[in-house]
């Protein structure tokens, strides 16, 4: 069923604004999206009504509370196909991978003092984690870091000259103890090929971890399906809140982690000198966690429920296929990633002959149109196209085509203004 | 079209770079990188007998920051470390004023050409990477002011 985008956009006040002038024409939300009413008003709604510390009080707004936070990870699980005490309510993604990240780096510390601690989380040296070179630094510094911790060796798959990964070239080995990697790159908008990854990975007794930023906020997603052991995503580049993101995790794997974040909520019985800890999730979330955010992120989710993520995913498909059309026919323009439809999301890469990046966004703001420029935290992407950095156009449910024509319109006049409309023979 | 940003000085200096690549017996440089896009800049200083400044710069990045350090190479060149510090001190206080100030023309020079800058705050670290280049090589090398600072909360 195709989109009603006219009624879509009515749901989301930011987007009738005007920026410098001019309508704003949205498309960063890559970066983050923007938020439907009904998510900041379940926000509210909830600090009027029922706002209580979760998990601990007897008192009526208490139970409400912690109702309200249980029912929206419930919510969360069922919109992956996950149960409710797999997923584990985080910061951010950030945050999410660096409490694996972690888990390794604690176990492997606590098997050096003598404590027993479940082997597959232990590394040193000898062992390897293979990531990709299109990781977002949130999926690449925290597994550098662990490797500099531990002795462990880091790899990594390459990428080929149209933006795929290199699975000619596979660091996978018996040593492999971790392959983590990007579901659809924040840069190239590659989709790549998970469940292979993940048949690799298994092969070789080491676990999976997909970073699913890009995808989850995108298309419909079968967690299980994808043969990841742990996956997870933001709130706020799926019409959530800031402040929150998930940690998908198999749920015998997330009991056997050490915790990253220790303090209350998490222990099962507390002495002096040591401590044993509750079943996961409660286990991985120390302190009093974001209840607010997990109710507006549940309320985003029933809101991409009932639009339907295969339509969203459809919608998305049309407008990058109209994207990628226009700008392989524009003179000085080269895009950076898969330049067809296939196995690609919507995330389009782009540099324009003669003309920086900055120079590039900021003309086109000028035009109302909001667009990302930069390494987009995928610095090894631009070192492996040898450029500095490049421009990104980002859709999302609420853009239509008339928005991609704006866009790729101002980047022409982008071109006029710094005077380096290319010449075209004929 | 982004008129107060793009002046006709900042496009001249981009499209046609003054400056020199290299100085013979550079004192000292520094690297400097904006993390947020990847721009890079190496600015090298010098002196020459009379113990004025020699500046080199060699970079890569958007038309601001390419014109800055070109402006800033042609308007510091020649100069004594006292009378840099004074440009470099207008030039720092012009981009923190948010669009607020009247640049001095006397002091400034083309750098002016910068204030429309100081109202985009996403800009405002590409005009300044190569001046925080230049302040870094001359602590490095000695080449700074004694008698005036560069730091305003000093």
């Amino acid at each position: 069923m195709p989109l009603d985008v006219a009624s879509i956009r009515a749901d989301f006040p930011i987007l009738s604004r005007d920026v410098r002038g001019v309508p704003l024409i949205y498309l960063d939300s890559g970066a983050t999206s923007q938020k439907p009413s009904v998510v900041l008003d379940a926000e509210r709604h909830f600090y009027e009504t029922s706002n209580a510390a979760v998990h601990r009080g007897a008192h009526a707004l208490a139970e409400e509370a912690t109702d309200a936070y249980e029912s929206a990870r419930s919510v969360i699980a069922g919109f992956i196909g996950a149960s409710p005490n797999e997923i584990v309510f985080t910061k951010n993604a950030t945050e999410a991978i660096n409490l694996v990240a972690y888990a390794f780096s604690n176990a492997s510390a606590k098997h050096h003092h003598g404590h027993e601690v479940d082997s597959r989380f232990v590394l040193g040296p000898g062992d390897n984690i293979v990531v990709t070179e299109m990781e977002h630094h949130a999926n690449l510094i925290p597994w550098q870091e662990l490797c500099a911790k531990t002795g462990a060796e880091l790899r990594w798959f390459g990428i080929t000259e149209d933006g795929r990964l290199d699975l000619e070239t596979d660091p996978i080995d018996q040593n492999t103890k971790l392959v983590a990697v990007v579901h659809q790159s924040n840069i190239l908008g590659t989709i790549n090929p998970i469940k292979e990854l993940m048949r690799r990975a298994h092969l070789n007794g080491a676990l999976g971890l997909v970073d699913m930023c890009q995808s989850v906020p995108h298309m419909p997603i079968d967690v299980h399906a994808t043969g990841a052991d742990f996956a997870m995503w933001s709130g706020h580049k799926m019409l959530g809140p800031t402040g929150i993101g998930i940690l998908w995790g198999k749920h015998e794997l997330l009991n056997s982690m050490p915790p990253f974040l220790t303090g209350g909520s998490m222990i099962e019985m507390v002495n002096m000198d040591h401590s044993t800890y509750a079943e996961a999730p409660a286990r991985l979330e120390a302190g009093v966690p974001m209840v607010a955010q997990a109710v507006g992120l549940a309320t985003a989710v029933k809101y991409l429920e009932a639009i339907g993520m295969e339509n969203v995913e459809r919608h998305e498909r049309e407008l990058t296929e109209h994207l990628l059309e226009r700008l392989r026919r524009l003179p000085g323009v080269k895009i950076i990633g898969p330049d067809s439809i296939i196995d690609r999301g919507s995330a389009v890469s782009f540099t324009v002959d003669g003309i920086h990046p900055h120079d590039v966004g900021h003309i086109m703001d000028s035009q109302g149109v909001a667009v990302r420029v930069g390494h987009h935290c995928a610095w090894p992407v631009c070192r492996r196209f040898d450029i500095a950095a490049t421009t990104r156009i980002s859709p999302y449910l609420y853009n239509d085509i008339a928005d991609i024509d704006a866009a790729v319109d101002s980047i022409v006049k982008a071109q006029e203004f710094f005077g380096v409309v290319p010449e075209v023979a004929g | 079209m982004s008129d107060d940003l793009y002046q006709e000085i900042i496009l001249d200096h981009y499209k046609n770079p003054r400056g020199v690549a290299t100085i013979e017996n550079p004192l000292a440089n520094s690297f400097q990188v904006n993390p947020t896009c990847g721009d890079e800049v190496t600015v090298w200083v010098g002196k020459d007998s009379q113990g004025r400044l020699q500046i080199a710069y060699q970079g890569q990045g958007c038309s601001i920051s390419q014109a800055s350090s070109s402006v800033m190479s042609e308007l510091l060149t020649g100069k004594t470390p006292e009378e840099a510090a004074k440009i470099q001190t207008a030039f720092l206080e012009l981009m923190q004023s948010k669009g607020l100030l009247t640049p001095d023309e006397e002091v400034l020079e083309d750098a002016v050409a910068f204030a429309g800058v100081s109202r985009y705050p996403a800009r405002i670290k590409c005009a300044l990477i190569s001046w925080m280049a230049l302040t870094d090589a001359q602590i490095k090398s000695g080449l700074t002011s004694e008698s005036i600072s560069l730091d305003r909360k000093e």
